[in-house]
């Protein structure tokens, strides 16, 4: 059954995301928790970091959690990144631009957003993947 | 106290992401090739992710007061849809389409320690703090 992985997987992200509103009252947005993470970061480092503490917590948790996937013998190991540097580079210079200027990414507009049943996620969601449809369509199938 | 909650949160996101195929850019790039040989797996990862959170969310928001660890829910005011949410979206779902990787799973997949995930996550930082730097000034017009 090769949707059972996903299926559990959606339920730790789901499960994450309502932990981390009941426990400390925000959004599992992972752009905006990366983005405030860095912002003004060396201003002033040391009262930065204490303020912004649970994002660096948060990040390092997103880091470890694969490590322990890994155990498990049903979860595939990732395999390496295919594209070539050069579009890796393109492709995060566009991530890191249009989730600041879209105030999002899959993570706050798909999961959180969608279900707190905001008009601008569902928009942004139906937006972001439409147009991944088109460009991996435009790379693998016209290019 | 909240930042063992944090960590925990982000374990689980991790364990979650990494599990469901997410961290994975030919499963994503799958997912996205809707017009080609189309894998739709992670469309599992959404439907249970989704109604999980909604259920949650009514429930925390309902019946508490204030979260946990702090004294008030960080929620999000802005309800308009303008140019920059649609733009934004147009540009993020390019870039994702292009390498596969969003940035939860690029975040998580720096455990795989694989040079072009780090040189990812540094050029996804930097459009960040340019695109911050550009609509700064339109912000002070308000």
């Amino acid at each position: 059954m090769p949707y059972i992985n996903p299926v559990i997987g959606g339920l730790l992200i789901g499960l994450s995301a309502v932990l981390m509103m009941y426990a400390i009252g925000r959004i599992c947005g992972i752009s905006g928790i990366v983005k405030g993470a860095i912002q003004n970061l060396f201003l002033d480092p040391l009262k930065h970091v204490k303020e912004h503490a649970w994002r660096w917590m948060f990040l390092i948790g997103l880091i470890i959690g694969p490590l322990i996937t890994h155990q498990v013998p049903s979860a595939k190991a990732p395999s390496p990144i295919a594209a070539s540097w050069g579009l890796v580079i393109v492709s995060g210079l566009l991530v890191g631009a249009g989730t600041t200027l879209g105030s999002g990414c899959t993570s706050g507009h798909g999961v959180c957003g969608i279900a707190r049943l905001s008009t601008r996620s569902l928009v942004a969601t139906m937006i972001f993947m439409l147009s991944g449809f088109i460009t991996v369509y435009v790379v693998r199938h016209l290019l | 106290m909240k930042n063992l909650f944090s960590l925990t949160c982000g374990i689980l996101f991790g364990i979650g992401l990494s599990l469901s195929g997410m961290t994975n850019p030919q499963v994503v790039l799958g997912f996205l090739d809707l017009f080609g040989n189309w894998n739709p797996m992670l469309i599992f990862v959404m439907a249970s992710a989704v109604p999980i959170t909604f259920i949650g969310y009514r429930i925390v928001l309902s019946r508490k007061q204030q979260p946990l660890c702090d004294n008030e829910f960080y929620l999000p005011v802005k309800k308009s849809i303008d140019g920059k949410l649609i733009l934004g979206a147009v540009i993020f779902g390019t870039g994702w389409g292009l390498s596969g990787l969003c940035p939860g799973p690029a975040v998580a997949s720096l455990s795989s320690l694989q040079p072009k995930v780090f040189g990812f996550v540094l050029a996804m930082i930097m459009g960040m703090v340019i695109v911050d730097y550009l609509i700064k000034p339109i912000k002070k017009d308000h």
